[in-house]
C-alpha cells in the first residue's frame, strides 16, 4: 500500500471518528472538537490523494484549497464558540438536554 | 517505500487515530484540548510526509496553536459546573441504557468508514489532476511557488472569498458579543517577558514567511497566522491597544485584505476582461501587494476573534499603554 492511500484511509478514520463523538456527545465544546477532527480527516484525505503523481510534484490545487480550509475552519471554530459561550452565559449550561429530561 | 518509513507512517496513523480518540471520549475537557492540541502537531508532521509543506506551517500555525488556544479561552468563561464532560463516560448503572443507543451511531460510523474506505482504495492509483496544467502555467503566474500560484493568481477567487468568511466570522463575533476590551495586569514576569521577546520575532517570522512564498513554502496564509499568534500572545500578556486605534484604524485594516482584493478584481476586469486575470509581466508584483495586505487582515482578524467581543473603550484609563501594532 502506498503512503497516500494509508493517509487517506488515516484521514477517512478521522472522519467517522468526528461524526461518531459529533452524534453521541452532548457537549458543545465536544461537539466542536469533533467537527474540527471531522475537518481534519478531510483535508488529509484530499492531501493524500493528491499526491498520487508518481514521482512528480504533488498537486498544488488541493494543497491551496486545504490551506483556505484550515482558516475557514478556525474562523468556524471562533464563531461556534463564541455561540457556546453565549447560550452558557444566557443558561447556565453548555450541553444539548436530552428530550425526556426536560 | 522502505520498511522504515512504512513504520513511520503506519505509527504516525495510529498515533493520529489514537489522539483524535481520546480527545473526543475523555471526560476533562481541559486533558481533551491538549490532546486536541498535540493531534495538530501530529498532523503538522503528517503534512510533511505527504510533501506538503506549506499545509503543514499553516496547521502547526493554525490548527495546532490559534484553534487549541480558542478553545482553552473558551473553556476558562464556561460555568465550573459546565467545564467537565461527565456523560462521555456513562456511569455503572446506566452502562447497558447508554450503548444500547450508542451502538447504532457506532453501526452506521463502521458503515460510513467501510464505504469511504472502499472508495479510497477503489480509485486509480495514479492520478495526475491538476499538476500538469499547473506546471504548465506556473512560468507565468508571477510565483514559482505552486501552491501560491494556485492560491493568489488560479484560484483567486477562493482566496477573495475566504479573506470574506474570515471577516464574517469577525461580525458575527463582534455582534453575539459585547465590548471585549478589559485590560488585565500580566499574569507573570515571564509570559510578559517572552511576549517582549517573542512579539519582534514572531513579525520578522510573518514577513519572512510572506516575501519567500513567491518560491518556498510560505505565503498569506501562514504569515497571518504567526502574525495573528503574536497578537494572541500579547492579549494573553496583558497588553491592549490604545483606544485611538480602535475605532476606524483597526477596521481599516481588517478590511483592507478583502477590499484591496475585490479592487484588484474590478481592475482585472476592466482591463484584462477576466476577474483576476493578471498580465503576466505584473503578476509578480500584484501578487505581493495582495498577499502583503491579505497577511495584515488575516493576522488582525485572528488576534481579534482571539479577543472575543468588539473593542470598544469604557474606560479611557485603561488606555495608558504603548502603541504597536
Amino acid at each position: 500500500m502506498s503512503t497516500a492511500l494509508l493517509y487517506a484511509l488515516v484521514g477517512t478514520g478521522l472522519f467517522s471518528l468526528g461524526l461518531y463523538a459529533l452524534i453521541i456527545h452532548a457537549h458543545l465544546l465536544r461537539k466542536i472538537l469533533a467537527l474540527n477532527i471531522m475537518g481534519s480527516g478531510v483535508f488529509m484525505v484530499l492531501v493524500a490523494l493528491a499526491q498520487r503523481t508518481g514521482d512528480a510534484q504533488p498537486d498544488a490545487v488541493p494543497h491551496a484549497m486545504v490551506i483556505t480550509g484550515i482558516v475557514v475552519a478556525v474562523s468556524a471554530t471562533a464563531l461556534a464558540l463564541t455561540l457556546m459561550l453565549k447560550l452558557n452565559a444566557e443558561s447556565g449550561r453548555a450541553k444539548l438536554l436530552d428530550e425526556e429530561k426536560e | 517505500m522502505t520498511l522504515l518509513t512504512w513504520t513511520f507512517d503506519s505509527l504516525l496513523g495510529l498515533g493520529l487515530l489514537w489522539l483524535a480518540w481520546r480527545a473526543l471520549v475523555c471526560p476533562d475537557l481541559f486533558k481533551a484540548i491538549v490532546l486536541f492540541v498535540a493531534f495538530g502537531l501530529l498532523m503538522a508532521l503528517a503534512w510533511v510526509r505527504l510533501a506538503a509543506p506549506d499545509v503543514a506551517l499553516a496547521e502547526a500555525a493554525i490548527g495546532a496553536g490559534l484553534t487549541g488556544a480558542l478553545l482553552m479561552a473558551a473553556l476558562a468563561k464556561l460555568h465550573p459546573s459546565e467545564t467537565n464532560d461527565d456523560c462521555a463516560i456513562p456511569s455503572k448503572q446506566n452502562v447497558t441504557k447508554v450503548w444500547s443507543w450508542r451502538c447504532l451511531p457506532a453501526l452506521a460510523m463502521l458503515l460510513v468508514t467501510g464505504g469511504l474506505g472502499y472508495v479510497v482504495l477503489s480509485l486509480p492509483p495514479y492520478a495526475a489532476g491538476l499538476s500538469t496544467e499547473v506546471a504548465a502555467n506556473l512560468k507565468i503566474s508571477g510565483a514559482s511557488n505552486p501552491v501560491t500560484a494556485v492560491l493568489l493568481n488560479f484560484r483567486g477567487y477562493d482566496t477573495l472569498l475566504e479573506t470574506v468568511v474570515l471577516l464574517l466570522a469577525l461580525l458575527g463575533v463582534w455582534s453575539l458579543n459585547g465590548a471585549g476590551l478589559e485590560r488585565k495586569a500580566a499574569p507573570s514576569v515571564v509570559l510578559d517577558t517572552l511576549a517582549r521577546l517573542l512579539t519582534p520575532i514572531l513579525i520578522l517570522v510573518a514577513a519572512y514567511l510572506l516575501w519567500v512564498g513567491a518560491h518556498a513554502p510560505g505565503g498569506a496564509f501562514q504569515a497571518g497566522a504567526v502574525l495573528g499568534a503574536a497578537g494572541v500572545l500579547l492579549l494573553l500578556a496583558g497588553w491592549r491597544p490604545r483606544a485611538g486605534l480602535m475605532a476606524l484604524p483597526l477596521r481599516l485594516i481588517l478590511v483592507a485584505g478583502p477590499a484591496i482584493f475585490v479592487i484588484m478584481a474590478v481592475l482585472t476586469l476592466l482591463i484584462e476582461g477576466q476577474m483576476l486575470e493578471y498580465p503576466p509581466a505584473q503578476a509578480g508584483v500584484l501578487i505581493l501587494i495582495l498577499e502583503t495586505a491579505a497577511t495584515v487582515s488575516i493576522g488582525i482578524t485572528l488576534a481579534a476573534l482571539f479577543l472575543g467581543g468588539e473593542p470598544r473603550q469604557h474606560n479611557p484609563d485603561n488606555n495608558q499603554n504603548k502603541d504597536h501594532t
